[in-house]
């Protein structure tokens, strides 16, 4: 589980060494497994993820691909059909999209079509998320489009612990399993056990628990929402966090037993408001617990419009602190 | 207590049960049921209330007696006149 | 400012009981609102002391509007609340059927706020608590955004004391205002009710002669009315024949658990309302009288209390002895029937054979098709016929 647990060789690392492990574990596990995208082997990783495993894997298992998302997607793909167990990583979410035709037409569908004598057991990797300033085209969080798609795992870690036990399990999943990974975590810390391994991928945790208002977020806006929330501790309100930790399939016993009990909820979501994740959220609460309400449904969501490159702009476009501390009092009636 | 003491009281009570009746324009010889909209409800208040403050014992039986004013006014004199020896 | 009625939007504070500082309980009436309905008193739910008026007399507030702030003090322990039974009678308004006296001067039309808004609003948690605990939404005063009722608010209302003690005398009503609620509840009711109508005419010679008998023992205080017996005898048949007593909410009816008789009260100048007599099938014809006849002397004064619009189950209604033989009442939403008592007339009749002098009164009843049929109905009035042939017994 991912809760956090103080084991006697608890070691301190970040979400970036955390995924690294993970990596490194799998390839370690199982020799089908293997690394390939742009810039992973010689440079280490964009982000510096696979940093060291070129020479500690060979260019074999660590392979560095030309800039053709399409390309390299689909030779994952194959390689997946073919019995390999590839690890694709792709830059960010916006590049994505040009691998969007492998992802959902040939990845997602193989196992339809060829009435369930292939399957596409690849794991995709990719950054998400603004706050770094990379502007308009490297800063989106098109997770919840994936999450619109039958067929797929959609995982966000958001912890040290998550970013290194999801992805075993990911692997481990007969079909396609996205990993959405934002961009502001990779340097933050956590504490992890030295025996940490494997965390279950199907469901949502509480991470603070609370009687008033159910927080319901992923990713990188986990962070800010448990801040958000010792805010509102001081004004009153105690709130409950969950993290979906699962975008698809999304876990809503969880989601609903909270919300059931605290009778209130704000979604908060990076990614856009409309026809999003958290409007599909909404609905589901409407559809599961709707006489359980107590005032109505709320999201902080990103503003409409493309992440803009200018720091105080893009901090004003995404989810932030007061936002979500605004929107939880409002829920209440109170500036 | 005279008669005019007695009209004093039985109108003041009637005011009490209809208010915005101008009790010196209802003829004393009319239906009071009809002329101040009363009902039996009414009528049992209005009872009640010279019960009290005259203490005259007032018989269901003795209810038509008390329908017009001029007919309220000379029962409860008969009432008073035989109760104050 | 409370909802005292599902159509209620606004209300004026026309005077306050209590002054800053006052120390208040659950229960005490605090102030005294002109509404639709009349003057109503209104109560509190809180213990505490008054802290500050935020609402001027003679101020017209919509419904919501916070009237003053109190400084509430530490809950007792949370037995004592639960202590405290559920309230038995569910409130809600007033103004009914059959209207009977014209307006003495010709109503103006009734202020029309543009703000007017929509129903009050009330959370799906707040209304499904209420629907299970059978409180009655317009007897909760919301403190959740915009005055809405949240889960919260019903809670608190179900740990309430039900009767608050009487405590001044309240302003008179606004009748232009009582008669565009009685037309808004009977348009609704004529539009949305499949009414049936069925007569009765009930011998109740042997009420006369019990009354006779009863009443010339007693002083006019203790003095009985057939009203009573009819009232009495209406709720013990209520009470055998459920169909005709509850509500008709959202497509199906709902049977009410208690039996309560709002008893259609004419008001002086025009208007109507019909406050309940709670639980009449298991109260004493003595009481059920005394209760009447101070029902009927408040609600003419206007002095109706926020704790007596308690829902009634069912209604009667009665044109009185200068009235009219037989009368047919028009259903008081969400109730599902209404019995109309005639004036009582001497008609010969036939006994065992023989005509003779009867006194005779056509009962009637207006019921909600949707819910029982003709045959029922025609059951329910002969049951109520039958309990009048035994006047001790009621």
């Amino acid at each position: 589980m991912p809760q956090e647990m103080i084991h006697p060789g608890t070691t301190e690392l970040t979400y970036r060494d955390a995924v690294r492990e993970a990596i490194r574990d799998a390839m370690r596990r199982d020799d089908r497994v293997f690394l390939m995208g742009e810039d992973v082997g010689r440079y280490g990783g964009c982000y510096a993820v696979s940093k060291g495993l070129l020479a500690e894997f060979g260019p074999e298992r660590i392979r560095d691909t030309p800039l053709s998302e399409s390309g390299f997607t689909g030779a994952g793909i194959g390689a997946a059909m073919a019995g390999m167990r590839p690890i694709v990583e792709l830059m960010t979410v916006n590049f994505s999209l040009l691998a969007l035709d492998q992802i959902f037409n040939s990845a997602v569908t193989v196992r339809h079509m060829s009435g369930n004598q292939f399957g596409v057991p690849l794991v995709i990797r990719m950054a998400t998320g603004a706050g770094r300033q990379l502007a308009a085209q490297h800063s989106h969080s098109l997770e919840g489009w994936y999450a619109h798609i039958p067929g797929i795992k959609v995982l966000a870690p958001a912890t040290v612990e998550d970013a290194r036990g999801m992805l075993w399990m990911a692997l481990q999943d007969p079909d396609p399993a996205l990993i959405f990974e934002n961009v502001m975590l990779y340097n933050m810390t956590g504490k992890l056990a030295a025996d940490a391994g494997p965390v279950n991928i199907d469901k949502a945790a509480v991470r603070r628990p609370g009687r008033d208002i159910s927080l319901i977020t992923y990713g990188g806006s986990l962070w800010k929402t448990l801040e958000a929330a010792t805010v509102l501790a001081g004004e009153n309100i105690d709130a409950e966090v969950i993290d979906l930790r699962s975008l698809r399939p999304l876990d809503d016993a969880t989601i609903m037993t909270s919300v059931a009990r605290t009778r209130r909820a704000i979604i908060v979501d990076e990614g856009w408001r409309s026809g999003s994740l958290s409007a599909e959220i909404g609905m589901r609460m409407v559809e599961q617990v709707f006489w359980e309400l107590d005032a109505p449904i709320g999201r902080v969501c990103s503003a409409e419009v493309p992440i803009p490159y200018a720091r105080h702009l893009e901090n004003a476009a995404i989810p932030q602190v007061p936002n979500i501390v605004a929107a939880a009092k409002a829920v209440f009636g109170r500036a | 207590m005279n008669d005019i003491d007695i009209r004093q009281v039985v109108q003041e009570e009637l005011n009490n049960i209809a208010p915005e009746v101008d009790l010196a324009s209802v003829d004393p010889a009319a239906d009071l049921r009809e002329a101040l909209d009363i009902d039996s409800m009414d009528f049992l208040n209005f009872v009640t209330a010279i019960h009290h403050r005259l203490g005259v014992e007032i018989p269901e039986l003795d209810y038509p007696k008390l329908v017009t004013l001029d007919g309220a006014v000379a029962y409860i004199a008969a009432k008073l006149g035989t109760s104050k020896t | 400012m409370p909802s005292l009625g599902a159509d209620m939007e606004a209300g004026t504070l026309v005077e306050w009981l209590v002054k800053p500082g006052d120390r208040v309980k659950p229960g005490d009436i605090v102030a005294v609102v002109e509404t639709q309905k009349g003057a109503i008193e209104i109560e509190i739910f809180e213990a505490g002391k008054i802290e500050q008026l935020l609402v001027g007399v003679d101020t017209k507030v919509p419904v919501g509007t916070p009237l003053a702030r109190i400084q509430t003090e530490p809950e007792g322990p949370p037995g004592a609340v639960a202590a405290a039974p559920p309230p038995a009678a569910p409130a809600v308004p007033l103004a009914t059927p059959p209207l009977v006296r014209a307006p003495v001067t010709p109503p103006s039309p009734p202020p029309v706020s543009p703000a007017a808004a929509a129903r009050a609003r009330v959370s799906p948690a707040a209304r499904r608590l209420a629907e299970a605990c059978g409180i009655d939404l317009s007897t909760v005063s919301g403190s959740g955004p915009a005055g809405a009722i949240v889960y919260a608010d019903v809670e608190r209302r179900l740990g309430e004391a039900v009767a608050p003690p009487e405590r001044k005398r309240a302003p008179g009503l606004d009748l232009d205002a009582m008669r565009s609620a009685i037309a808004a509840a009977m348009a609704r009711s004529k539009r949305e009710i499949p009414h049936y109508y069925l007569a009765h005419d009930v011998d109740v010679t042997a009420c006369v002669q019990w009354l006779t008998r009863t009443n010339a023992a007693r002083p006019p205080d203790d003095r009985l009315l057939i009203g009573a017996l009819a009232i009495k005898a209406l709720a013990l048949a209520a009470r055998r024949f459920p169909a005709f007593n509850g509500f008709y909410r959202d497509g199906k009816f709902e049977p009410a658990s208690a039996v309560h008789v709002g008893v259609a009260i004419a008001i002086r100048g025009g208007g109507l309302a019909a406050p309940a007599l709670h639980q009449a099938d298991r109260t004493s014809v003595d009481e059920l009288m005394a209760r009447m006849r101070d029902l009927v002397q408040r609600t003419r004064a206007g002095r109706i209390r926020s704790s007596e619009f308690s829902d009634p189950t069912i209604t009667v209604t009665s044109l009185g002895e200068r009235g009219v033989e037989t009368l047919y009442g028009i259903i008081y939403p969400p109730q599902v029937a209404i019995v109309g008592i005639g004036k009582m007339v001497t008609r010969p009749w036939v006994i065992d054979g023989a005509i003779g002098p009867r006194s005779v009164v056509t009962i009637t009843l207006s019921a909600d098709h949707r819910v029982s049929d003709g045959h029922a109905g025609a059951l329910f009035l002969a049951e109520i016929g039958r309990l009048l042939q035994e006047p001790d017994k009621l």
